[in-house]
């Protein structure tokens, strides 16, 4: 007889793994890539190609030379933050510094701290920050979307939605005379606007959310708690003054507030554990960037409020422990 | 349909056995009877090496405040009494008897003729259930005798029969449910005469719709009894998972059910009740499962305690080829044995035999803080950070996060993406702690 094998309960196992929870990801950004390939064409594809490569092969690298660990570039995870390092880009931007925001995000941003799970920063913001503070000039220089253009060079830029507004309400003007100037709610949604390559399209990431809430690969409470919060905060100093602050559906939709809320403010090992803590997380990306964007420097708050928030994580995780069986006695 | 509210998981069901009526195992040439198969003090034994025993004999006695009775399960002469390697894959003292026939202690019933009328009183009830070694079989094999004596200042309300099986795999609680339903009921009446309550309630879920009906029709003509079908969920046979699904209250930490005024007996311990009382029978058969997918012949058996576990797969068919590990109950909960030679307890629900590829250990990966331990744990507990902290052995803050609240039922080890080995970190964990608090309470 051969020989049995003894271990400890639980035998079975359901059979989820890294891998498969990441190329779900992946496979939700899918919608996302093709509208933005579709309106920023070829440009944008270079962009997320460079990125995606670099960052597997400068996460390879280090795994391979610097730490003589396992490699684990094909889990998926290395994909992801080039993915999304790209989707925050504008489509324009040099190969070069794809690049160097690559080795940023994957060796400040996620190998130092001991690679995947244990970094406290999303690996693709501190990318896209490195990349905004260093680059200012190409990092703001927004490519308008034209379809299906194969052309590199013939590319028009101007200002996106949320700087339209930023900059014509610090001038002086209303909104309602700088509304006409910006697409309009379907072109904002559809993601027919000038933004980042990944960002433009509401409905697109929406789609990719639902799937990986389908699949429980996140939860519902961090982006609705972001989405809502920043929606009231918008709300309320739109009913104050609607001629200096813009609606709140325009600011869920313009800018990069939905990729934030379902794919950067949801990544695993930088937002908090127990659903409590979620939504104190999200309620503060949503206030923070609402904050930023009606009184800040930069026409856009995202980035930097999820960056803030990823600090506060390990004390929201000390403070809001997930509810305790028996904790609160009811009886009836 | 009711369920428990935080957390649980959905493991595959593969209840390959559920249509297989029970059949009475072949007596074994030998059985080795376990001192140590309840949860409590060791039993005493009252035999020495060379006398003869009938089927029913007393053999052990319980002495201690939480032990239990043990009784022979066949008849013939005792040959050693000796340390075996047992279902836990311990060493443990047992009686083993070489089997001569198969002669029964006078004044036990063997007649399956149905007796409704219970004729003790409530003190006399708990005795007979003291004195016949009945123990909880769901699996825990906590004395029933004690749980039967409300304690004082305390008053208990329901009586909840748990006929969940939320265990993938094993089947005997359902078949018994289906084959012994009026017997069921007497031994329900009587835990509730003993109890004092006037309320019992079988939960049972919702994969087992014959089992439902069928025990609500009975339970018609019952006073007090009824049947509560329950969403399928693991872990929704625990004790404090099932009440809060069938009543919606929470046992509070560190406490037992009655504090909420429940008493919670499973179907097998509500049999075992019936035929001690009724009919002067001691604990020393049950039901037992023995399935996989392998497996000639996945089915269910009335087993004497003791019967070694190998006698009972080759009544299935024999172990199959491919067989990586045996497990002695559920494939959440069970232990994985270490010889099969070890003998059916009291405690065995079930032998399921699995191919290494159904029970995987997957490659160790970083831990990436996906947060599933947390959403899965019926506890409300943070399975990802009891694990560190056992890492680091820090009991201290181990038991702030509530660590002697996890009942090992596995949802976190079962959901980990990571291949994380959750449990085991963790029981570690809750070993340190627990011996921290025995020494701080000395």
């Amino acid at each position: 007889m051969s020989l049995l094998t003894v271990s400890g309960s639980p035998h079975y196992h359901a059979g989820q793994s890294v891998s498969k929870i990441m190329y779900g990801v992946i496979f939700s950004l899918i919608p996302a890539m093709l509208v933005s390939f579709y309106f920023f064409g070829l440009a944008a594809i270079l962009v997320t190609l460079t990125a995606v490569v670099s960052c597997m092969l400068f996460e390879f690298l280090i795994q391979k030379y610097l730490i003589r660990g396992p490699v684990t570039v094909f889990d998926g995870s290395a994909i992801i933050t080039g993915i999304l390092l790209a989707f925050n880009v504008p489509a324009n931007l040099p190969l070069g510094l794809m690049v160097i925001g690559s080795a940023v995000a994957i060796g400040m941003g996620k190998m130092t701290f001991g690679g995947l799970g244990k970094n406290p920063f999303n690996p693709a913001l501190v990318g896209r920050i490195f990349l905004l503070i260093s680059f200012p000039v190409q990092m703001t220089t927004w490519p308008k979307p034209i379809p299906w253009n194969t052309s590199l060079t013939d590319v028009i830029t101007g200002p996106t939605p949320l700087a339209v507004i930023k900059e014509g309400v610090d001038q002086g003007a209303k909104v309602s005379e700088l509304l006409p100037q910006v697409p309009g709610y379907t072109e904002l949604l559809v993601g027919s606007m000038g933004g980042s390559v990944g960002e433009v399209s509401a409905i697109a990431l929406i789609l990719g959310g639902v799937y990986m809430l389908a699949r429980r690969i996140i939860s519902w409470h961090i982006p609705v708690s972001f989405l809502a919060s920043a929606a009231v905060f918008a709300a309320i100093f739109w009913q104050i003054n609607p001629e200096a602050y813009a609606d709140p559906l325009f600011h869920m939709l313009a800018g990069g507030m939905m990729l934030g809320a379902i794919y950067m403010a949801t990544d695993y090992s930088t937002s908090p554990m127990a659903p409590r803590g979620m939504i104190i997380f999200g309620i503060g990306c949503g206030l923070l960037t609402m904050i930023i964007r009606l009184f800040g420097a930069y026409p856009e708050g995202v980035a930097f409020s999820i960056l803030i928030m990823n600090a506060f994580v390990p004390l929201i995780n000390r403070a809001f422990k997930p509810k305790r069986f028996g904790e609160e006695i009811k009886n009836g | 349909m009711k369920t428990f509210a935080i957390g649980g998981v959905h493991p595959p069901e593969n209840k390959l056995a559920e249509k297989q009526a029970i059949e009475a195992l072949p007596l074994p040439r030998t059985v080795a009877i376990p001192l140590s198969q309840h949860l409590g003090a060791p039993a005493v034994p009252v035999v020495a090496k060379g006398d003869k025993v009938q089927t029913g004999q007393l053999i052990a006695k319980g002495e201690a405040f939480i032990s239990a009775n043990i009784h022979a399960s066949v008849s013939g002469s005792v040959a050693k009494i000796d340390s075996i390697i047992d279902a836990s894959g311990y060493r443990k003292k047992a009686v083993i008897i070489n089997v001569e026939g198969d002669e029964w202690v006078e004044g036990i019933d063997r007649d399956e003729t149905l007796i409704k009328d219970i004729s003790m009183d409530a003190e006399e009830i708990i005795k007979r259930i003291h004195d016949h070694g009945i123990v909880g079989l769901g699996g825990a094999t906590f004395p029933s005798h004690v749980k039967l004596k409300v304690p004082k200042g305390k008053t208990a309300e329901y009586l909840i029969i748990n006929g969940v099986e939320c265990e993938p795999c094993l089947t005997s609680d359902h078949r018994l449910m289906l084959e012994k339903g009026e017997e069921l009921m007497v031994g329900i009446s009587i835990q509730m005469k003993a109890l004092g309550v006037d309320k019992a309630i079988i939960g049972v879920e919702n994969n087992k719709p014959d089992a439902i009906s069928h025990l609500k029709k009975l339970s018609s003509s019952w006073d007090g009894i009824s049947v509560e079908a329950l969403e399928v969920k693991y872990p929704q046979g625990a004790e404090k998972q099932l009440i809060k699904a069938v009543i919606g209250r929470e046992v509070p930490s560190g406490k037992l059910p009655i504090e909420v005024g429940c008493v919670v007996h499973n179907v097998g311990t509500a049999f075992a009740v019936y035929e001690a009382v009724q009919k002067n029978k001691p604990l020393i058969e049950r039901v037992v499962t023995v399935s996989g997918s392998s497996l000639k012949k996945p089915s269910n058996w009335m087993v004497r305690i003791g019967t070694p576990v190998q006698e009972l797969i080759d009544a299935a068919g024999g172990l199959p080829e491919d067989t990586g590990k045996v497990v002695n109950g559920g494939p959440m909960m069970g232990k994985a044995l270490n010889d099969l030679n070890a003998p059916v307890a009291k405690g065995t629900s079930g032998i399921l035999l699995f191919t290494n590829a159904e029970t995987p250990r997957p490659p160790l990966q970083n831990c990436m803080r996906c947060a599933k331990c947390l959403t899965v744990c019926p506890m409300g507990l943070e399975p990802y950070l009891l694990a560190i902290l056992a890492d680091k052995q820090r009991p201290d803050d181990c038991e702030e996060e509530r660590i002697m609240d996890c009942m090992e039922c596995g949802s976190c080890h079962y959901i980990c993406p990571s291949g994380r080995p959750l449990l085991d970190q963790v029981r570690v964990g809750k070993n340190m702690t627990g011996k921290m608090i025995r020494e701080r309470s000395n």
